[in-house]
């Protein structure tokens, strides 16, 4: 479980509800203020919990399914607790003319994580994206918020025990 | 004599390790004792020269050093300290004559590199707000009337006319109206916008208000998506500061117009870089097309008259008020007016971006810049106009680049995305992750691109298991073309471009040799 949701189960619900109602509030008068809030609650609390949806449609005068319908469609927002990491393999076109195949099919093998699930000790996910700008010197990986150029599949353990918080 | 370094902070920059170098630099310097100032630039997007590092001294203007890596930087320190900087490995002279920059015709990335990109004086000092001063002085008709002239095309991909959609937005009625800058540069091959709002964001925060006060306007979003972490700051910091400074908000430098502006992140949708899908995410909803008429211009963001433009669009218009839309014609040919900026990438050994005009030949942009693939092996397929360009064959790299030459071969010049692939790619793939991405990234509102690429994927899957019959290629180009003609988007309505254009350019990958129509008949 995540160190910073490490709290008493009841104490995490009231946390949960508190920050879901208190960001929404914040949001809702804003023209277009939904995918703001929906970024707000994810980067606070790591995900959007779909038990508190309807405290998010409320705020907004929305249905549930309605909001529902919008986090469901971005691939950036998630429903359940993830890592507080992640590593992503860009896999579009210039990064595949440069490479990316070979580090897309050998990576779980080295790293020892398969796509979207958690290493199981590094407490980092593992995702594909498709297009960080860098299309100049690909194959490009991002973890967390840096890119990295001309990734190789031999260098890539290394970079990524560098580059991961502790 | 002061002594200024310039070391960029640009992502691709950062990526292959500027980071790196600047702090080697300072501690090489520190235990040198050599005193300077340091500036961390944006990038003037020659990639294959990062980390490159320029110093300005006296006379001699910016000498560039590059690519450095951190092993380099103590010898070239010393080079400096002792004044033999020349007969450094790495010195490739004065910066504006290195010939992979010096070639160019800079209008829209001139700035690109040159300073601190959140230094409003410095943005100034380089003719910045020029534009906006002139714009201050002039009617909105009289504004849209230089857009006119100067023959701007949307840099998005779409190519529209960009004084037209400007007019029919001016001539709406309309209390509320909105300008939005899509910077949801999803393109694979494509980082021009990104360089931009990295290098020079106040250009872009320029052209936004110009654009403001020449459809009435009040308000902009900068949709910008979100693998774009570093624009993002650096959009919101010059933001803040050109309100600070006046140059945005409810009295534009004391003249009483009013015009504010406000980043808004997408949440990593390819298709919210369709301007209506784009619409639909700003307003907080699932981004689905909308069905065009009303066009945006008509009835866009919140139902008000909309001018959506790409972020290469609305940068250009600053120069393009500066010095008249006269000037900027003078560029290109045919009606393909002013430069387009160009991004070389994929397995190229000097990738980056190149702003030249109109015209330009791919085999030229190909070799003499890019110095040909990477990986030293022969180019056999090359991508023009992102992941919904089509796919040319080597022999096919002779062209001038232009919208309606691209157009011609059956392709398309984008958002001028040029991706390299050298002879070990296997086209077949290739055409399945068009179809695969397009099934993944379909916002789901139209059947033809909704099931026609999941089909298309399920053809492509067994063409590239190698258990295709000639009747699946006659099934593909079916899908294809359904795909083409009844799509409501350019997504569905593109991505038959690369898979059709990787079957007829390089019909050897797909198991067949004949000509699928013949068969059919």
């Amino acid at each position: 479980m995540l160190s910073k949701h490490s709290l008493p189960v009841k104490a995490m619900k009231v946390s949960l509800e508190k920050t879901v109602e208190q960001t929404a509030a914040k949001h809702a008068a804003s023209q277009g203020g939904l995918l703001p809030c929906l970024h707000e609650i994810q980067s606070e609390l790591g995900y959007i919990p779909n038990t508190h949806l309807e405290n998010i449609a409320t705020a907004f005068s929305l249905s549930t399914a309605e909001v529902h319908g919008v986090v469901s469609f971005y691939h950036d927002f998630r429903t359940s607790p993830s890592a507080p990491q992640s590593i992503q393999i860009c896999c579009a076109e210039a990064c595949q003319a440069s490479g990316s195949r070979e580090l897309e099919a050998g990576v779980a093998d080295v790293l020892g994580v398969e796509f979207d699930e958690t290493h199981p000790t590094d407490n980092y996910r593992l995702e594909r994206v498709y297009c960080l700008g860098n299309c100049a010197c690909g194959p490009s990986v991002r973890i967390n918020d840096e890119v990295y150029g001309r990734v190789e599949l031999a260098s890539l353990p290394q970079l990524v025990t560098e580059a991961l918080q502790p | 004599m002061t002594i200024t370094v310039y070391i960029s902070q640009d992502t691709t920059a950062l990526a292959v390790g500027a980071d790196r170098v600047a702090t080697a630099f300072v501690q090489a310097a520190h235990n040198a004792e050599f005193s300077y100032t340091l500036v961390r630039n944006g990038s003037r997007g020659a990639f294959g020269l990062e980390p490159l590092i320029e110093i300005e001294m006296g006379v001699q203007g910016r000498l560039a050093f590059g690519p450095v890596s951190v092993s380099d930087v103590p010898s070239l320190v010393s080079a400096i300290t002792d004044g033999e900087y020349d007969c450094h490995p790495n010195y490739l002279g004065p910066v504006n004559t290195i010939p992979w920059l010096e070639n160019q015709t800079r209008i829209t990335f001139k700035r690109c590199g040159e300073g601190d990109p959140t230094d409003l004086a410095n943005y100034r000092a380089l003719g910045g707000y020029r534009g906006l001063d002139r714009a201050l002085t002039l009617s909105p008709q009289a504004i849209v009337d230089e857009i006119k002239v100067s023959g701007l095309r949307g840099r998005g991909g779409a190519a529209f006319p960009t004084g037209i959609k400007w007019q029919t937005v001016l001539d709406a009625q309309g209390e509320q109206k909105y300008i939005v800058c899509n910077a949801d540069e999803g393109d694979s091959g494509t980082f021009a916008d990104r360089l931009l709002m990295e290098a020079d964001p106040y250009q872009l925060i320029e052209g936004m208000t110009i654009s403001g006060l020449a459809v009435g306007a009040t308000k902009g979003f900068i949709y910008l998506r979100s693998e774009y972490p570093r624009a993002q700051k650096m959009l919101e910091k010059a933001i803040d500061v050109a309100v600070a400074e006046g140059y945005l908000g409810a009295d534009l430098c004391g003249s009483g117009q009013r015009f504010e502006l406000e980043v808004r992140m997408g949440a990593g949708s390819y298709i919210c870089g369709e301007e209506t899908a784009l619409l639909n995410s700003l307003e907080g909803k699932r981004g689905v097309v909308r069905a065009k008429p009303p066009l945006p211009a008509i009835e866009g963001l919140f139902g008000k008259p909309t001018v959506v433009n790409n972020v290469l669009t609305l940068a250009s218009v600053s120069s393009i008020l500066a010095d008249g839309g006269a000037e900027y014609a003078r560029h290109g040919v045919d009606r393909s007016k002013g430069t387009m900026p160009l991004q070389l990438a994929g397995n190229i050994k000097n990738g980056g971006l190149i702003e030249v005009p109109f015209g330009v030949s791919l085999n030229k942009v190909i070799n003499e810049w890019g110095g040909g693939t990477r990986s030293g092996r022969p180019v056999r397929a090359v991508q023009v106009g992102g992941p919904l360009g089509s796919y040319l064959s080597s022999d096919q790299l002779d062209v001038p680049l232009t919208y309606e030459v691209l157009a011609e071969l059956g392709g398309m010049l984008g958002h001028g995305g040029i991706v390299v692939f050298d002879d070990t790619v296997d086209m077949a793939k290739q055409a399945h992750f068009a179809m695969d991405f397009c099934a993944k990234e379909s916002c789901g509102k139209c059947t033809p691109c909704r099931i026609g690429a999941v089909r298309g994927r399920e053809v492509l899957d067994r063409v590239v298991d190698s258990t295709a019959s000639s009747n699946d290629l006659i099934l593909l180009r079916d899908l294809c073309e359904t795909m083409e003609q009844a799509s409501l988007c350019a997504m569905g309505g593109l991505t038959p471009l690369p898979v059709k254009s990787a079957m007829d350019n390089f019909p050897e990958d797909f198991g067949v040799t004949d000509n699928p129509y013949e068969v059919a008949v």
